[in-house]
């Protein structure tokens, strides 16, 4: 399936480049219906791969990138079960989650996430699961997390790990704060920072430039130099699991929810 | 080095251009959620050109529950 549109992303392949956009309503928040079509993305890609040498993840939303988990849907869901029933869910949730972030990481292509605006939790770590990111100087990029009561569940933490100096991670996920392109770039997360608006227009001058390699020897050479931190990625999702199963995760959700602030995304 | 009262009339000239707000109608001691009429993603945004312009790092919490334009400044200032 070289095009596909669907409720919350779309993609098209041309000219060995497949342009996968996010334009879920209101920020492309991570829930079933994002995640259903991502899985999807997946499902195509040994198909895409046979074809193109490069990905590139954007979101046409105004907001940003993506503003991370559907945390309204989240607390919905787990509001309605129990127990273990609720953490067995959760867990179906996030390995889901996370064989569409290792399918990603690990597909042959060069990928590129192209990010503007919010780029936070969950979204974060999509955009972790790219080779590289460019970033338009609006960028922000954090993992608020630790104020919900748990950690990244998407595998943010050993891919940020992967990318950048442990202190760094500590500073992200410790003060949930948000920084900057200009920052992300100082500690090597961000490769580029183009001017406001312009990260997609920088990640295609990027994937071209990556056209012009052997397809097979980049795919070598990714393999090499990006491996995947699984038994992180197993460590991160039982970390993850017991912290949910507290209730005051549940509390810190409510509140979340309830929140009359139309955009509650200051860490 | 710029004085506190450079660096508000900066933040001031800025949230005008960018929020489309007339510059004659803000003061230091706006609240400036009610006079640019943001919520606080648009807040992530000017502290986001704030950062840019003054070629600093402003994290999140140093500005969480500061309203107005002058203590703005202030959190700026010392950063500068």
């Amino acid at each position: 399936m070289n095009e596909f549109t669907g409720k919350t992303l779309s993609w098209k392949l041309s000219g060995g480049i497949v342009e996968v956009e996010l334009h879920y309503a209101p920020c492309n928040e991570i829930g079933i219906a994002m995640l259903d079509e991502l899985e999807l993305l997946v499902k195509a890609l040994p198909q895409i791969e046979s074809q193109a040498s490069a990905l590139i993840l954007y979101s046409s939303r105004k907001e940003g990138f993506s503003a991370g988990g559907d945390l309204r849907e989240l607390y919905r869901l787990s509001a309605a079960t129990e127990g273990q029933a609720r953490l067995d869910g959760m867990r179906a949730f996030i390995h889901r989650v996370h064989h569409v972030a290792n399918t990603l990481d690990a597909s042959p292509l060069t990928t590129i996430a192209a990010v503007h605006g919010i780029c936070f939790g969950g979204g974060f770590e999509l955009a972790l699961t790219c080779d590289i990111i460019v970033a338009d100087k609006m960028a922000r990029f954090a993992f608020p997390e630790l104020r919900l009561g748990i950690i990244p569940g998407f595998g943010g933490i050993p891919r940020l790990r992967r990318d950048v100096g442990n202190a760094v991670v500590r500073d992200l996920l410790f003060t949930g704060r948000s920084i900057g392109a200009a920052k992300a770039q100082a500690v090597g997360l961000v490769s580029q920072v183009a001017a406001e608006g312009e990260s997609l227009r920088l990640a295609r001058t990027t994937a071209a430039q990556v056209l012009k390699y052997d397809r097979h020897t980049s795919a070598v050479c990714k393999k090499f130099a990006k491996p995947i931190p699984l038994e992180d990625l197993r460590r991160e999702t039982e970390l993850f699991c017991d912290l949910f199963a507290r209730p005051a995760v549940m509390e810190a959700l409510r509140k979340f929810v309830d929140s009359t602030d139309a955009h509650p995304y200051l860490p | 080095m710029r004085t506190l009262d450079q660096t508000t009339s900066e933040i001031l000239d800025l949230a005008a251009a960018h929020f489309k707000v007339p510059r004659a109608q803000l003061s230091p001691g706006d609240d400036f959620y009610r006079k640019l009429k943001i919520d606080s993603l648009q807040a992530l945004e000017l502290l986001t050109r704030l950062e840019n312009h003054f070629g600093i790092e402003l994290p999140d919490y140093e500005v969480q529950g500061v309203s107005d334009f002058r203590t703005l400044a202030d959190r700026i200032q010392a950063r500068l």
